[in-house]
């Protein structure tokens, strides 16, 4: 199943009429335990704003008592709706029952993969395609009007901010990073005349940056063919990169994964490709 | 605390750029107030998945958003086909506030707009580029 066709769950804490309210040390128990394992969840009394329902699927939480669980509508094919009593169950137990809610409708695990990929910010990005000719993972398309696109979120390397810096208007985000601009914050200009220096990672480095990369692969591969300890080699490897890995702030594991010289090469030239195709396209649009 | 205007909170599940102990304690306040609100577990994940969810978020009134940097939460929302209307939105950064003046922030009815100004940039390859 891909990342969009993904379902979800929202999950309801009704302190409304016809339920009793939870302890504010229990509501805070139980919601932060729930965000922890990914849930979106939503605290109401029935008489603030809240976001309104959609078709999300529904799990209705609360205190009911005696009088039971009032029944809510809305469940049909597409989404189902249900009611759970919580009275005095522990945070624990509570998210061990929404677990087995969402298995139940087949909803997204959360966690297994972790949110790290390229956000545009569309008042900057002058549509120049560097970072889509940059891309060895084909993160990078464009759409029916030939803008840059993010396509494949899951294809981004974990924690790699280095289709960032080729970007020189500074338009790459990547909410989680340290440091700004990339994390958001804005940008000064100097933060533009840096990323504009930056922005050459292929000069920074004396020549093209797949080259590099290659050269490096290359070398890495004879050393550890010549090398016993597996152990020496690889950190003789990780040595030889950690100038591109400054240079770049790519991580350790994603130059080391990257895949053999001919693939980076192939790679390299389709995405160059794609761009330069894209490129033409867009200005066929602007005339 | 705030009535016709909705809180959404952020809590930043899948990263540490968020302090630990200004999540916490901005979700500790919003549970210990009488407020009704919403919480996501992470609004990236959610923008990445393209989760329609965002639109109930986005498109239903006044707005406030304990995340990150409105910028980033301005694009977080396209990206996932959700565009936050400027004027309804205010965006409270836990990056960089302390626990009070968030909460503060969250607990005012009034919405301080706060996301960047929509801009066109020229585009590459046009005649009329200029340098930023
Ligand atoms: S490198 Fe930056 S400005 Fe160029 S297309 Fe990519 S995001 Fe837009
Ligand atoms: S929007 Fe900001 S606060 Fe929320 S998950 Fe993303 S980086 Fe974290």
């Amino acid at each position: 199943m891909s990342l969009e066709e993904s379902r979800s769950l929202r999950v309801v804490v009704y302190e409304g009429e016809g339920s009793a309210p939870l302890e504010a040390q229990a509501r805070y128990d139980t919601m932060a335990a729930l965000l922890q394992e990914g849930y979106s969840v939503t605290r109401t009394d029935g008489r603030q704003a809240v976001s309104p329902d959609d078709r999300t699927s529904l799990l209705v939480m609360g205190r009911f008592g005696s009088d039971g669980p009032p029944t809510f509508e809305g469940a049909d094919e597409a989404r189902a709706v249900s009611v759970m009593e919580i009275g005095d169950r522990d945070p624990e137990s509570i998210t061990e029952l929404v677990r087995g809610r969402r298995d139940e409708i087949d909803g997204f695990d959360h966690g297994a993969w972790k949110p790290w990929f390229p956000v545009i910010d569309y008042d900057r990005c002058t549509n120049c395609m560097q970072c889509l000719s940059f891309c060895l993972f084909g993160v990078y398309g464009v759409d029916g009007e030939n803008r840059l696109q993010v396509q494949n979120n899951d294809s981004c390397k974990t924690n790699c901010p280095a289709c960032s810096r080729v970007c020189p208007e500074a338009a790459i985000m990547f909410p989680k990073y340290r440091s700004g601009p990339i994390n958001g914050d804005r940008v000064s200009s100097t933060d533009l005349k840096r990323e504009k220096m930056k922005i050459d990672i292929s000069s920074l480095l004396g020549g093209d940056v797949y080259q590099m990369l290659r050269d490096r692969s290359e070398k890495a591969k004879s050393r550890f063919s010549k090398e016993r300890n597996p152990d020496k080699a690889l950190n003789e490897r990780k040595k030889c990169l950690t100038k591109l890995a400054q240079s770049g702030d790519i991580p350790d594991e994603v130059l080391m994964s990257l895949p053999a010289p001919d693939e980076i090469q192939r790679r390299a030239e389709e995405a160059a490709a794609k761009a330069d195709k894209a490129r033409a396209a867009a200005m066929g649009n602007a005339d | 605390m705030a009535n016709k205007t909705r809180i959404l909170f952020c809590n930043c599940t899948y990263a540490q750029v968020v302090p630990k102990s200004t999540k916490e304690g901005v979700l500790r306040k919003l549970c210990e107030s009488e407020a009704a609100f919403d919480a996501v577990a992470d609004l990236c994940e959610m923008s990445a998945r393209r989760d329609p969810a965002l639109q109930r978020f986005a498109q239903a009134g006044p707005l406030k958003i304990a995340a990150c940097f409105p910028r980033a939460v301005k694009w977080l929302f396209a990206a996932g086909r959700a565009p936050l209307n400027r004027q309804w939105t205010e965006v409270v950064n836990m990056r960089t506030e302390s626990v009070d003046a968030a909460a503060g922030a969250l607990a005012t009815e009034a919405v301080t707009s706060n996301l960047p100004d929509d801009h066109k940039p020229p585009m590459a390859g046009s005649e009329n580029r200029t340098e930023a």
